[in-house]
């Protein structure tokens, strides 16, 4: 791979991207949510009046960073619920972006949406910009804990959104799905995932349930009203949903990804890889290969610092090599990729094989991990234990 | 001379002996109020919140009597525990007279006893003095027969107090006046100072705490210590008020400290006598012996980093406690440590909680031993106290452990409990008197492995807190001992090897495995824990792995954040000890040594 250097303009605010064997990745946040679920624990509001002062922050933040980068290869409009914005705004939103960020023309172009969202008029308009993958957010096929999480679609929304994404031409489509919620069998949980694969979408995102404080569902949790799947049940959670993706020719090759090949998320690949992204939005994230650094969470916040040229920046971190290392290390540990060994020597300064050694050989005699081709990468096994191996 | 009184508390632990000193010091007028803290001699925070008494303490007292003469009481506050029974000995060495303090509502204890008859045997003025007579539990009549059939004190000469609310103090002082004879001695002879403790002192060097018997010394005399003949010239004498307080010099009945530029605490000895050089005494004062560690340990820091600061911890340790000894010691598992010697268990917890808190380490601490006798083939006799050393077991013919006289006082109901408990601890030749009706004395003798090892908890727990305890050592006695070695995942733990009796192993192997598996986090692969004996495997338990611990989401915005985690995590590893490819927490080692056997 070519590797290319992108200039630092003067008064930058953040950190020109190192130099990177990948191209950046663009994230813009949509903190709008028709209404809030039950489990999640994202930054979004519900009162939608004030999306027409968010785009025009939000198109000022994209002129604080024109220049940031000379390319990106992907572009990821996540939320919230980006599919609350009216299809002529969304629309918009993807060409200015594109008039302000050099987008390469094959880039990966993903919009995420709610199923009760979707109708040919939105996905025209996607269509039109040059979108190109499609998330929908279904997390289940039972009408039953579609209710229990708060959401706004049931099932037959579902399957008709993915049809209806197909029919409009894009090909590339990804599904969310949730396990380990309370009430859910491993049978009823199986039973979402053969649904989900007779609607042969390219990607799959199957997220065990997780607590976040501060939301609904947490707070029944703590008032012992719901119960959660033990650490072994999880456990068998993973390994089966793993199994019946692999069975039916998905590649799990993230802790909660699969794709059918050539269909993985270009996207989120970068966060796992140490690639560059640049965030747009309140809460969004940026990383430049050295440095990274957050906006301010609240919308109101976010569009008053930008209504008087400030930057909305909360915080940043310039991560020291150890840091980057522990990254690297518990990042690589999610993918089925592994870690490269050399990169890994050359980037972090640690021959892994040589100071790890012992460490190593018993957790591949244990299954966890498999050194091969140069990676050391997790088994199935080890992908579930990802955070622990960071720790070797 | 005739104006001064050297006297001691003595009393068994919790009867009040700390707050008697505080009240006797505010009614002497030596702090203000305002200075003033509750337990004002125990100032090591240690020795307040267990409320026992750890270095001795001196504070003179001015007093002035209702025969209208003023008199300086030295108060030589002892120790009040069993492993530092020879200190206290020498603290009474130096006094005239004892206030031999019992509490009201509990009566005469096993250490009350153990404390009499060490007065006793200084020939000491005895006055009984009762206090706590304010609690609603009190039963003075009862103590008052105790005095006279357990202690065989003519009754009539107690005095009685509330050391808490300030009642009969004034009594007191007035009996220390009357009662204890003033020190004799010839302040025109030779000088014979005793030695009671040292202190150590960042500025000046060691502190030396005497009693003057005869003589004098002052300021830039050349004095020697007759033990090992070592001279110093003296900078500075003085006596006590709290603070040190300078004088011109210190004659024969005087209590107070001699400054020399003596380096270290353990340049001195306590019992030891000094004299001047050019005029020395002919021969020292009696009662000197060399105090010999017990109970043996080796200390190791959890990171490998912090053995150059354990090291100057352990360095400056010992500059005030000459009863710690240490060397060197190499552990395979742990790595570099200490192996240390203590007078007793409570010793070895101080020096280890003092260690964590003044000197902010985190240390593992191995498996107490005592010191075991082997004797081998080829006829060497050796003495072994850490499990390391342990010789071939071919090569013993014969292996013996230290035996104790354990004496017990406990009301009569609880007498089943203790002797079950005591023969469980392998104890033998019992006698039993009661001294009074209900009262039980119970003596044993036991192996001090079993006494160190959880006796005493499990003692208070049996006599629900009334029963008390003292022992001494006696003698070494064949037993059939083995070693006991803890495998984790195949490697041997060495903190953790013990030398303990045959029939001890199998219960001990258990235990520790039990512990180790109730402490030992889980981790990412099965962990077997394994008792082992020779090659053979006496106990097992296994840890069953976590399956699953990664975090479902990880984009832009979580990255950070699990770093974060992922950071502390590792901190706390490394608080951990890596054996083979396992984490063991502190607190694995702390629940393998410190654990019961029910």
């Amino acid at each position: 791979m070519d590797k290319r250097s992108i200039p630092n303009p003067a008064g930058n605010p953040l950190h020109a991207v190192q130099e990177s064997d990948e191209l950046p990745g663009l994230y813009i946040h949509i903190p709008f949510c028709v209404r809030k679920c039950a489990y999640c624990g994202f930054y979004s509001v519900t009162d939608r009046s004030q999306i027409p002062d968010y785009l025009e922050a939000l198109r000022r933040e994209m002129d604080f960073y024109r220049g940031w980068a000379a390319f990106f290869d992907t572009l990821y409009i996540g939320g919230g619920t980006p599919s609350v914005l009216p299809a002529a705004e969304l629309e918009k939103l993807i060409t200015d972006t594109r008039g302000t960020f050099a987008i390469l023309s094959d880039a990966e172009i993903t919009v995420e949406a709610n199923p009760a969202d979707i109708d040919a008029g939105l996905l025209t308009a996607l269509r039109r910009t040059g979108v190109n993958r499609i998330n929908i957010g279904i997390q289940s096929f039972d009408d039953g804990i579609l209710a229990f999480l708060g959401r706004r679609h049931d099932r037959e929304q579902a399957v008709a959104a993915v049809t209806a994404a197909r029919i409009a031409g894009i090909e590339n489509i990804g599904i969310d799905l949730i396990y380990g919620i309370p009430g859910q069998g491993m049978d009823a949980w199986l039973a979402t995932l053969r649904e989900a694969v007779a609607l042969n979408p390219g990607h799959l995102s199957c997220y065990q349930l997780t607590l976040e404080d501060g939301t609904p569902l947490a707070e029944q949790f703590r008032r012992g009203k719901v119960v959660l799947p033990d650490d072994s049940l999880q456990a068998d959670f993973f390994c089966n949903t793993s199994e019946f993706l692999e069975d039916n020719a998905y590649i799990h090759y993230e802790v909660s990804n699969f794709a059918r090949p050539g269909r993985e998320s270009r996207h989120n690949r970068k966060y796992w890889n140490h690639a560059p992204y640049l965030g747009l939005g309140p809460a969004a994230h940026s990383f430049s290969g050295r440095e990274r650094r957050w906006n301010r969470r609240a919308v109101n916040a976010y569009i008053d610092d930008l209504a008087s040229g400030r930057t909305p920046v909360e915080s940043r971190e310039i991560l020291s090599d150890k840091q980057l290392r522990l990254e690297a290390l518990f990042l690589g540990f999610r993918t089925r990729r592994g870690i490269c060994l050399e990169t890994f020597g050359i980037r972090y300064g640690q021959d892994l094989l040589t100071e790890k050694r012992d460490m190593l050989k018993r957790l591949s005699e244990e299954g966890l991990v498999e050194i091969r081709d140069g990676f050391l990468r997790p088994t199935r096994a080890g992908m579930a234990v990802a955070d622990s191996l960071a720790l070797i | 001379m005739n104006h001064i009184r050297n006297f001691s508390i003595i009393a068994h632990i919790d009867h009040g002996k700390s707050t008697l000193a505080d009240r006797f010091i505010q009614y002497a007028g030596v702090v203000e109020d305002r200075d003033f803290q509750d337990q004002i001699l125990d100032n090591m925070d240690i020795e307040r919140e267990r409320g026992i008494t750890i270095k001795s303490q001196v504070v003179s007292l001015p007093y002035r009597a209702k025969d209208g003469r003023s008199y300086t009481l030295n108060l030589i506050d002892t120790p009040g525990h069993v492993d530092f029974t020879y200190e206290v000995s020498r603290s009474l060495a130096s006094c005239e007279g004892v206030l031999l303090l019992i509490d009201a509502a509990q009566g005469v204890q096993a250490q009350t006893l153990a404390n009499l008859y060490l007065a006793m045997e200084h020939d000491l003025a005895i006055i009984p003095v009762i206090n706590k007579i304010d609690l609603p539990s009190a039963d003075v009549e009862r103590v008052i027969e105790q005095i006279d059939s357990e202690l065989g004190l003519d009754s009539d000469t107690h005095l009685k107090c509330s050391a808490k609310e300030g009642i009969g103090i004034e009594e007191i002082l007035e009996a220390i006046v009357e009662r204890i004879p003033p020190p004799k001695g010839d302040p025109a002879a030779s000088l014979a100072a005793l030695i009671f403790d040292a202190k150590y002192d960042s500025f000046r060097g060691t502190v030396i705490h005497c009693r003057i018997f005869d003589g004098a010394v002052k300021a830039g005399d050349i004095i020697r210590f007759m033990f090992n003949g070592a001279t110093y010239r003296v900078e500075e004498v003085g006596h006590f008020l709290l603070q040190r307080q300078k004088r011109e010099s210190l004659s024969a009945g005087d209590v107070g400290y001699i400054i020399a530029g003596v380096k270290t605490v353990s340049d001195v000895r306590t019992g030891d006598t000094i004299t001047l050089e050019n005029r020395p005494c002919p021969k020292p004062l009696p009662g000197f012996k060399e105090v010999k560690p017990v109970v043996f340990a080796s200390i190791y820091p959890i990171a490998a980093d912090d053995y150059t600061d354990l090291a100057d911890s352990l360095d400056k340790f010992k500059l005030n406690d000459a009863s710690f000894v240490y060397e060197k010691d190499s552990s395979t598992a742990l790595g570099q440590g200490f192996r240390c010697g203590f007078l007793g268990l409570l010793h070895l917890d101080i020096v280890q909680e003092r260690l964590e808190r003044e000197y902010d380490l985190s240390i593992i601490l191995s498996v107490p031993s005592v010191r075991y006798r082997f004797t081998l083939k080829d006829g060497t006799v050796v003495f072994v106290d850490n499990p390391a050393h342990y010789p071939e077991p071919m090569s013993i013919i014969k292996s013996e452990e230290p035996y104790i006289r354990a004496a017990m006082m406990l009301p009569e109901r609880y007498l089943g409990a203790v002797m079950k408990l005591c023969m469980e601890k392998r104890g033998v030749n019992s006698t039993l008197n009661y001294p009074s009706p209900g009262r039980a004395e119970l003596i044993y003798e036991m192996p001090l492995a079993e006494v160190i090892f959880d006796f005493y908890d499990r003692f208070k727990s049996v006599t629900q807190g009334y029963g008390s305890f003292d022992y001494d050592l006696i003698d070494y006695r064949e037993s059939s001992l083995v070693l006991l070695d803890i495998l984790v995942n195949g490697e041997k733990v060495d903190a953790l090897s013990q030398i303990v009796h045959r029939e001890r192993a199998r219960g001990r192997g258990l235990q520790a495995c039990e512990r180790l598996k109730e402490e030992i986090p889980r981790q990412m692969f099965k962990i077997a824990i394994q008792g082992v004996i020779g090659g053979e495997i006496i106990s097992r338990t296994t840890i069953s792995p976590f399956r699953k611990d990664v975090i479902a989401k990880c984009y832009g915005g979580d990255i950070s954040r699990k770093r974060k985690l992922l950071e502390k995590q590792k901190k706390g590893k490394k608080r951990m000890k890596m054996i083979g490819n396992v984490s063991i927490p502190q607190s694995a080692f702390l629940a393998v040594l410190k654990s019961d056997t029910e």
